[in-house]
């Protein structure tokens, strides 16, 4: 049977991320993805590393690592993958976040008050400094913060690019097999794993399969209360740039933060550097279903021209849903569950996974490794308290 | 064979380009040696034909003054005036704003 120290599940960019580390770490690691890697929700988003919708607490530091890891590891992909590797398009680009009512603005002033202290920059602007930043701007808008901190990649090739250092430092990938079931000893420990393409030996099994997560843990008679949460993204047709940063209504935060099953949609507004514009977003729990849906597309269009009244002549050319990795404490899970020895977890990061997948990455494989961590990983731990009334059985601290 | 009733005229970027009636614009263009009519944004790299069935969007031209039309879709007209797309950065200035 082939015998690895890791094997970790999903193809994803948290899969992707974490086997790569761990194989940077003289690791044997294998990844098992049930499709094809980078299928899933990390070829279905933005590509967001963004620090200005998260409040002071553990995601945003987790966030505020990730975006300085992101800076260094575009050197590191093109130094171990050479100068043919497609660019991973990491734009330092800044985020622009406005309230367009009176009660939106205070709410926005008073979250970046606080995003201050924690050390996030997010300045207030005049009117005058926003249009200089989005001339093509609405003039109705009541506040404008700017984070100089947002960033963004392109996801799916950042995927492939850690799935790539992965392959390079030694990791094995096993598309197309799916996870039947665990291995374990007459301890009950985890010990391997029975998959659609034979089995597998490996001390330590991770699951990140981002939402799909909760079913593959039942499969291996565990439980994390991971569900999707789908969004949907509209590209326009390339245009001559007229978007210049991340700009978004301050009703994002509101909607990022909010556990509401019901539709939600924010306006989020950006260009790419292919020249289209991707326009979202949403948010709704109705499980994996992926239909297309023009009242959501309605919606969305309908708070985009609010913020870009001149969008409303630009052609759209095509509309794409994801599915979120939700947890119920919006918080990602990431370490080792002590109702099942050997298994581990690295998911639930919802709509900001590319983002903290590799500080995500670091932080299992510290605490694997037994290491000083970055962070406290008591905060993300699967035993933290916040999670236990989700859980079918409750980890004892 | 080729008769006046046959035969549709266009102009693409000023330039007068003769097909047959039904084509497409971007059939007009190819049949006429044209292969690349656009470029990519941030590589300056050229664009035509790509997928050639409307999924891909890599064709677009402007008709008569109307932006982002698929050159592989749009039916050539007698008269149609198409011109090329070039997307560099940036009108900055909105003109309206105080």
């Amino acid at each position: 049977m082939e015998t690895y120290d890791v094997a970790v599940i999903g193809g994803g960019i948290i899969g992707a991320a974490t086997a790569a580390e761990l194989a940077g770490r003289g690791q044997r690691v294998v990844l098992v993805e049930r499709d094809r890697v980078a299928s899933g929700t990390s070829a279905h988003c933005e590509g967001n590393l963004l620090v200005s919708d998260k409040g002071p607490g553990a995601e945003l530091e987790l966030a505020k690592l990730g975006n300085v890891h992101w800076n260094d590891y575009r050197h590191t992909v093109r130094e171990e993958l050479g100068e043919d590797f497609p660019d991973v398009e990491f734009e330092p680009k800044g985020g622009l976040v406005v309230a367009t009512s009176d009660a939106g603005a205070e709410g926005l002033l008073d979250f970046a008050a606080s995003q201050r202290e924690a050390g996030v920059t997010a300045d207030p602007l005049t009117r005058t400094e926003a249009h200089q930043l989005e001339p093509w701007l609405t003039d109705r808008f009541t506040a404008a913060i700017w984070y100089p901190g947002d960033c963004q990649i392109q996801p799916t090739i950042a995927t492939e690019a850690n799935i790539a250092l992965a392959r390079h430092r030694g990791a094995v990938i096993r598309e197309h097999s799916e996870i039947l079931g665990a291995v374990r000893d007459t301890s009950g420990r985890i010990t391997g794993l029975r998959t659609s393409s034979g089995d597998i030996r490996a001390e330590h099994t991770v699951i990140a399969c981002g939402p799909w997560s909760r079913d593959v843990a039942e499969r291996l008679g565990a439980d994390i209360p991971v569900s999707p949460r789908r969004g949907i993204v509209m590209v326009t047709a390339k245009m001559p740039q007229r978007v210049f940063h991340k700009v978004y209504d301050a009703d994002y935060v509101g909607a990022v933060g909010s556990g509401d099953t019901g539709l939600m949609t924010s306006s989020v507004v950006e260009s790419t550097q292919g020249g289209t514009v991707l326009i979202g977003s949403s948010r709704e729990q109705i499980g994996f279903d992926d239909r297309f849906r023009a009242d959501v597309l309605k919606a969305v269009a309908g708070k985009a021209l609010k913020l870009f009244p001149f969008l409303a002549d630009t052609a759209v050319i095509r509309s794409y849903s994801g599915f979120r990795p939700f947890l119920p404490d919006h918080l990602p899970v990431i370490g080792s569950d002590p109702r099942n020895p050997g298994l581990w977890y690295a998911t639930g990061h919802e709509g900001a996974g590319i983002g903290l997948s590799l500080p995500t990455a670091r932080l299992l494989a510290d605490v694997m490794e037994g290491v000083p961590t970055e962070l406290d990983p008591a905060l993300f731990s699967p035993a933290r308290e916040s999670l236990q009334p989700h859980l079918i059985e409750r980890i004892s601290a | 064979m080729t008769d006046a009733s046959n035969t549709v005229s266009i102009t693409v970027d000023g330039q007068p380009m003769t097909g047959t009636s039904g084509q497409s614009i971007a059939g007009v263009m190819l049949a006429s040696g044209l292969r690349s009519w656009r470029t990519t944004a941030t590589m300056d790299r050229p664009r035509g034909i790509f997928c050639g069935i409307g999924v891909c969007f890599d064709c677009l031209v402007t008709v008569d003054g109307v932006r982002d039309v698929r050159a592989c879709q749009r039916q050539a007209c007698d008269g149609a005036e198409v011109t090329f797309q070039r997307d560099g950065s940036a009108p900055t200035d909105r003109g309206d704003l105080a």
